[in-house]
């Protein structure tokens, strides 16, 4: 494996060399991005100017044959939170970049001049080349027109003119197997980093390459199968995600009072039933679209879907539990064609999904539509695809929206949005989303399963009692499984099931040839969040920015009329291990 | 008494999505689970008025119940 930089500010234009790991050895995913950016970005750069650098590596375990392996990491310093970032997708890019032997391929610099360019990755190398043919295309006519020159057998890598504008909501797309652009790093603004190395695509074609081939191959294929067993057998990721995918967590956060309704107002909504897993499913079958669709090769969770529209075509995936909360009772719509129409222009304009609906959501609040407006919510989001004046504040996210139209409820930590569960329901989920080094985000640590799916150990969610230790460990393993290149829903059963998660040490350890034990994936969980939380403090995060906004300590809501409890020395006990 | 039960995702096959029947005093999560046919086993989340509740949990006049197998997302 090697790593690639390509400088942008290179005399005479982009430069691309190749090196060893060195340092870096052995890290994939997450651990490769955060110790890099850790290690080379100034804290204190910009995050659109030469100083930042994007790194975009596969997981430790990706472009191997092993199962759920196909998440790939990007990581910078974010221009939305300031924080240093990893925004994880799936999609194929991962296992075809993997394949060609890159462990991180890095952006770096800042070109002069205006030219856009495209970045070709295939046995043969890297080759960057200006295609100012490509400007202010949004992602489904750009990978359209890509196709065309570099054919179906390929992944691809996209930012629409979200990230063109640098945006701070803009995210990176990724193409699933049937070369949709619809597996994005959605947070944090990894697309306006990429926007600003004026990088338009990313082309990887692993053609003529092999799988990465294990040291111990009978035991990888042993662990592998065992590991696939357990994944199959769990309710979870064997029976309720393929049925219904994520949205199913609709009832079941608005039955326990945590779904967060008409901008955190409500933890229950009047029109949940319309928006949830069950009903999305049975419409998309009716509709011959599908319940049931992998991200990428070798997924056997296939927690997604095909969501078609009235006429039977295709609109978009099937959206995600957050972003049909975000777009749906967040902004007080119930109508899942609304939000399938906003999912799809989400990814085509390149914005994250869930930053966009919280946005929408304060700009309700702020008066500039009411809740409820289904085509004032689609005509916002055009504001931001047409780059107009209101449509780059609203695309710049939550925090800047709120501030420029003088909203005080903006849920949002370290300028990022929050996700679809309520901290006062969720106790948990309120100290990762207060705690962790990127800003609210539900899968950093995600409390909502103990709290309110029981899975993995039983945490009463509207107690403090647990939750620290509880986020702390789940933020600690979920460092760990983001490096590994795998799922992270993978979790729902390594959590319940011993030999799931021994058959995943095993993967891990007959593919590099040494022993792994749970203290080893400790252990590496703990030296990628130590990195992330020292670029932050270097960046000059303290404490203090480990809180939820006020309105959270302050306003009580129904159904169970009770605000954030947790103390401000509790949440400083996080990262004390 | 009368109580609400909802059910959720696999456990609508063959039964109901919501319901309001009467109930003797005292019933609890597991009488009424198993006059639905519900195994333990099967049993995931229980919500009784949006709270976490345990199968020996004795319902009241006016309670609404929600019933989920073991699910997840995110």
């Amino acid at each position: 494996m090697k790593i690639a930089r390509i400088d942008f500010g290179a005399a005479g234009g982009p430069q691309v060399t190749y090196g060893p790991l060195g340092e870096y050895a052995g890290l994939g995913g997450r651990a490769m991005t955060s110790l890099m950016v850790a290690t080379e970005v100034h804290p204190l750069a910009h995050a659109l100017g030469a100083e930042n650098k994007l790194v975009i590596a596969p997981g430790m375990l990706s472009g191997t044959t092993g199962s759920m392996s196909g998440r790939l990491s990007v990581g910078c310093k974010s221009p939305l939170t300031g924080t240093i970032k990893e925004s994880n997708a799936g999609g194929q890019a991962a296992q075809v970049l993997a394949r060609l032997g890159y462990a991180a391929v890095v952006l770096e610099g800042k070109p002069l001049g205006n030219d856009l360019y495209k970045i070709v990755i295939n046995k043969d190398g890297i080759q960057v080349i200006v295609d100012n043919s490509l400007k202010l295309l949004d992602n489904y006519p750009l990978v359209a027109k890509l196709r065309t020159e570099y054919g179906d057998k390929v992944a691809y890598m996209t930012i629409g003119s979200a990230g063109e504008r640098m945006l701070l909501a803009a995210s990176i797309a990724c193409t699933d197997p049937e070369l949709r652009p619809t597996r994005h790093c959605g947070r944090g603004g990894v697309g306006a980093v990429m926007g600003s190395k004026h990088v338009k695509a990313i082309i990887i074609d692993d053609a003529g390459a092999k799988m990465r081939p294990p040291k111990d191959p009978d035991a990888f294929r042993d662990a592998n199968r065992k590991f696939v067993e357990g994944l199959r057998k769990h309710p979870v990721t064997g029976e309720g995600l393929p049925a219904y995918g994520t949205n199913v967590l609709t009832n079941i956060l608005n039955e326990a009072g945590g779904y967060p309704t008409k901008n955190f107002k409500s933890g229950t909504y009047e029109g949940s039933s319309k928006l949830s897993g069950e009903a999305q499913a049975e419409l998309e079958i009716k509709r011959g679209g599908k319940a049931t669709h992998g991200c990428h090769r070798g997924c056997v969770i296939q927690c997604s879907g095909i969501y078609n529209d009235k006429d039977g075509n295709y609109l978009t995936k099937q959206p995600e539990y957050e972003t049909t909360w975000a777009h749906g009772g967040n902004c007080g719509i119930d109508d899942l064609d609304t939000v399938a129409m906003l999912d799809y222009m989400d990814d085509n304009i390149g914005v994250d999904t869930m930053e966009m609906g919280v946005t929408i959501g304060v700009a309700m609040d702020a008066g500039l539509i009411e809740f409820g407006d289904k085509e004032g919510a689609i005509r916002l989001v055009e504001e931001v695809g047409k780059g107009t004046p209101l449509g780059r504040v609203l695309g710049c996210g939550a925090t800047v929206t709120g501030k420029v139209f003088a909203v005080e409820r903006v849920p949002a930590v370290k300028d990022q949005a929050m996700a679809a569960y309520d901290p006062r329901a969720v106790q948990g989920i309120g100290v990762t989303y207060a705690t962790t080094t990127q800003g609210a985000d539900h899968t950093a640590g995600y409390a909502v399963a103990t709290n309110i799916l029981k899975v993995g150990g039983d945490v009463d969610p509207l107690k403090t009692a647990g939750q620290i230790e509880l986020s702390r460990n789940l933020q600690i393993a979920t460092a760990a499984i983001d490096s590994t290149g795998m799922c992270l829903f993978i979790a729902f059963a390594i959590m319940d099931q011993p030999e799931t998660f021994q058959a995943l040490l095993d993967m891990l350890g007959s593919f590099y040839g040494i022993t792994m034990t749970g203290d080893d994936v400790v252990a590496l969980g703990k030296k990628v969040l130590s990195a992330e939380r020292d670029f932050n403090t270097r960046a000059g995060f303290t404490k203090h920015h480990d809180r939820l906004p006020r309105f959270f300590y302050n306003e009580a809501i129904a159904p169970h009329n009770q605000t954030f409890l947790m103390k401000d020395e509790e949440l400083d006990d996080v990262f004390n291990w | 008494m009368k109580i609400t039960v909802k059910l959720f995702a696999s456990f609508r096959t063959g039964r109901f999505e919501v319901e309001t029947s009467d109930y003797p005093p005292g019933t609890t999560v597991a009488e009424i689970a198993e006059r639905l046919q519900l195994t333990t086993a099967e049993l995931g989340i229980m919500l009784c008025n949006h709270r976490h509740v345990k199968l020996d949990y004795e319902l009241v006049e006016g309670d609404v119940l929600a019933l989920f197998p073991l699910l997840g997302g995110g």
